[in-house]
């Protein structure tokens, strides 16, 4: 299973090619990424009620289809394929991750088949104005309010699709806590009193991001208070995984259409793509994606089957598909010469995407150095 | 016939009639006679005419029981693939046998010193004079030359046509007195190929191999047995360590057979070493280094995990996608990656070689041996066009020699 599909997965991995090229077009994406939500609501609904995408990794007992990390990273692989502007990976990564990994069954019973049904978007605020990706930088304040319930003081950053998701789950630190020690994960609905949401602008306009800022905001703990640090971390190895995965989409997308024009385009008598060094710069893409593609199936791969080295593994996907994204959408855009500088050319927007992502959850430097504690400790 | 029934007869075979203090020889003759030896090449010529899927289980049953296979190693299966697909009868029955028993050993007569990345531009000529083919010219990069019996043999016979229908394939005897080979010193150090010089060379008209002007189409089943073979000679080359007349006599013939390659796992980077080098030294905590390593490390295992993808495919029986081209390329990236690395974690002492050097002169071989890397077996730039063409469908190269009569092709003022 690491190194192969099933026959049913590369099924539905064709189905919803076909789905997501004619619902996403480049056109599609340009309306809804000048939106300030990026998304659109009932759009969003009906494709997700349709295929079912929401619910995909949820167990059945919670509403959802029960499938594991090998379906969902083709959902992304394809979603980041045509760029959809849609609260996905907040939702169906980044939230759903952070409930089923924390999460006690009564809370799971409660936030996640509203999930799976697509009725609520959600997602995990953890990083704040500092730019780090890791659980020990929190400061956003914590108190216990009585009742089982509790007060947030401080703010985040970062949060995709914050400024329009209907439940936010919040990572947040204890009384005179420090480190990893006294965090804890709470739920937050997006219209809660004292919380302010505004968007940022982005360099990727098709993934919108907020900072929230929480001014005694009314929480409630997901899983045990102070015991967020390890099912945060299984969180974060999730989403470094999955969006590797969206990453090779893009990056496949990007280095198909650079192919596809320097075939079509005609300079000094003949297609450019018979000079030479179009052709070893066409090869080098070729070897750069693919590397990529076989890290991030085999990392989608090591999470279903909870592998020893997985934190090195999801690192290492990480890291080589945001190499590999980077060093695409660059080619890409010389191969397209002077069109693929203008607004007008789709290739910015792929650039764009490839730049947010190799940022997001932290660059290749970050990742590269988790790698070596791991093998290296 | 199916898997059980192929794997109970070959065990029953097996368990009558091998023995480990029977000679090497003589027992391949008895696998040639009962087709064990290569199952799935035709009855007629040593085998049985299994499917190659089936293969495998022959080979396991081998296994379990600690049996030798037939000869193997070297060039000895290119030849016999070229003879199976293109050689006369008398052919078959002259060499097949000797080749499966170990008793001859073979060599490959194609690039020369002007025709490198372009094999087909051999100006080796033949000339047929009087009852017999002369052969001059000069021949290298030939692994084994100095001990080979039979040569497979790339010459030109037609300087008037183009340079691909000029070229004729010869089986020709390396024990005369017009051929010399002459080791072939590499920057590394050892000398692993050679150089052959025909001089008067003779090649009777019954060891043409395919017809007069036709030796591309053959050369090309030598070429593509070569790019396929190169898995199994790394797994043949260990061997057995059992006590037996009939293993001695395999690992003598192993270690004459494998001398050309002992290099070649440093020409390969040695990523294994990397992180014991790196702790060895008290390195590890050098974030500069750090970060190389994984880089190092990201290539490697993606690399791996890329060929088990190919593998898979393959084995599944399903279409291979664009990994399956890609592996010699990425292995050139993965070579030089580790040498950068180890450089690095070397410091000063990689100045030194030999006994003066780290791990007894090992890492020096590796800085010397990972150019061998991008060059040997289709250079990096030759693999680039392949993947562009065949994979990428874009646009050939220009070919303005491959309609010219040869003789007015330009070549090389220094060869």
């Amino acid at each position: 299973m690491k190194f192969g599909f099933s026959r049913e997965q590369e099924e539905f991995r064709s189905n919803l090619r076909r789905f997501l090229a004619e619902r996403s077009p480049p056109s599609e994406v340009r309306r809804l990424m000048e939106t300030e939500a990026g998304w659109e609501r009932e759009g969003w609904r009906r494709a997700n009620a349709a295929l079912g995408l929401t619910a995909l990794r949820i167990p059945e007992a919670h509403g959802g289809q029960g499938f594991g990390f090998g379906e969902l990273c083709i959902v992304l692989e394809e979603m980041g394929r045509v760029l959809l502007c849609a609260p996905y990976f907040a939702t169906a990564v980044l939230a759903t991750g952070a409930i089923l990994n924390a999460g006690t069954e009564e809370q799971k019973r409660a936030l996640l088949p509203g999930i799976a049904s697509g009725e609520t978007v959600a997602t995990l605020a953890f990083a704040e104005d500092a730019g780090r990706w890791d659980a020990a930088a929190t400061t956003l304040a914590a108190t216990p309010a009585g009742g089982g319930r509790w007060r947030l003081d401080g703010h985040k950053s970062f949060v995709l699709d914050g400024h329009t998701a209907d439940l936010i789950v919040v990572l947040a630190r204890g009384p005179g806590s420090a480190g990893e020690e006294g965090l804890s994960l709470f739920t937050v609905p997006g219209d809660a009193p004292g919380l302010e949401r505004r968007p940022l602008r982005t360099i990727d306009m098709t993934r919108k991001l907020a900072r929230l800022t929480f001014r005694g905001v009314e929480a409630a703990p997901l899983g045990a208070p102070g015991g967020a640090a390890a099912p945060f971390a299984r969180t974060m190895l999730e989403a470094a995984v999955c969006l590797a995965n969206e990453m090779v989409g893009g990056a496949e997308r990007l280095r198909e259409d650079a192919l596809a024009y320097a075939k079509m385009r005609v300079q000094f008598g003949r297609p450019v793509a018979s000079f030479q060094s179009m052709k070893h710069k066409a090869a080098d893409m070729l070897v750069d994606v693919e590397l990529a593609k076989a890290a991030a199936y085999y990392a989608a791969a090591a999470l279903d089957e909870d592998d020893a080295e997985l934190p090195a593994i999801a690192s290492l996907a990480k890291a080589c598909a945001a190499d590999a994204y980077m060093q695409t959408a660059i080619h890409a855009i010389q191969i397209h010469g002077g069109i693929g500088f203008t607004w007008d050319n789709d290739t910015h927007l792929w650039f764009r995407r490839a730049k947010g992502s190799e940022v997001l959850f932290g660059d290749a430097h970050h990742h590269r150095e988790l790698m070596m504690r791991h093998w290296a400790a | 016939m199916d898997e059980a029934a192929v794997r109970a007869e070959v065990r029953a075979w097996l368990e009558a009639h091998w023995d480990p203090e029977r000679g090497l020889v003589a027992w391949r003759h008895m696998l040639a006679e009962s087709g064990w030896g290569v199952p799935h090449w035709p009855r007629e010529w040593y085998g049985r005419d299994l499917p190659v899927g089936l293969v495998p289980v022959v080979e396991e049953e081998f296994r379990r029981i600690g049996a030798v296979g037939v000869a193997k190693a070297g060039i000895r299966m290119l030849a016999a693939a070229t003879i199976l697909a293109h050689g006369t009868r008398l052919h078959k029955e002259r060499f097949l046998r000797r080749i499966l028993t170990g008793e001859d050993t073979w060599c490959q007569l194609f690039s020369e010193p002007g025709s490198g990345s372009d094999v087909a531009a051999a100006v080796t000529r033949a000339e047929f004079r009087g009852n017999r083919w002369v052969i001059n010219g000069q021949k290298v990069w030939t692994t084994s030359a100095h001990h080979a019996d039979w040569g497979l043999l790339l010459a030109r016979t037609d300087w008037d046509r183009p340079k691909h229908k000029g070229l004729s394939f010869f089986i020709i005897d390396m024990r005369q007195p017009g051929v010399e080979a002459r080791p072939l010193r590499q920057m590394n150090g050892y000398a692993s190929f050679n150089q052959v010089f025909l001089t008067d060379a003779e090649v009777p008209p019954e060891f043409l191999v395919g017809e007069v002007g036709e030796g591309w189409a053959v050369a090309t089943t030598t070429l593509m047995h070569e790019r396929r073979g190169a898995d199994a000679l790394r797994s043949w080359a260990l061997g057995s360590d059992r006590p037996g007349r009939i293993y001695e006599e395999e690992r003598a013939e192993i270690a004459t057979v494998m001398e050309p390659y002992r290099w070649y796992p440093q020409r390969a980077g040695r990523v294994d070493l990397v992180m014991e080098r790196a702790r060895a030294a008290g390195r590890l905590g050098d974030p500069v280094l750090r970060q190389e390593i994984a880089k190092l490390l990201t290539l490697s295992r993606a690399a791996e995990w890329l060929a088990r993808r190919a593998r898979t495919a393959q084995e599944q029986g399903r279409p291979q996608g664009p990994e399956g081209s890609l592996g010699k390329l990425v292995a050139s990236h993965v070579a030089r990656a580790a040498a950068r690395v180890h450089t690095q974690i070397a410091g000063a002492d990689a100045l030194l070689s030999g006994e003066d050097g780290p791990m007894g002169g090992l890492i020096a071989e590796i800085l010397l041996s990972v150019p061998a890397t991008s060059i040997a077996g289709g250079t990096d730039e030759i693999q680039r066009n392949i993947i562009a063409e065949r994979v990428l469908r874009m646009p050939k190269e220009p070919n303005p020699d491959a309609d010219r009569p040869f003789r007015e092709v330009p070549r090389n003022a220094v060869s």
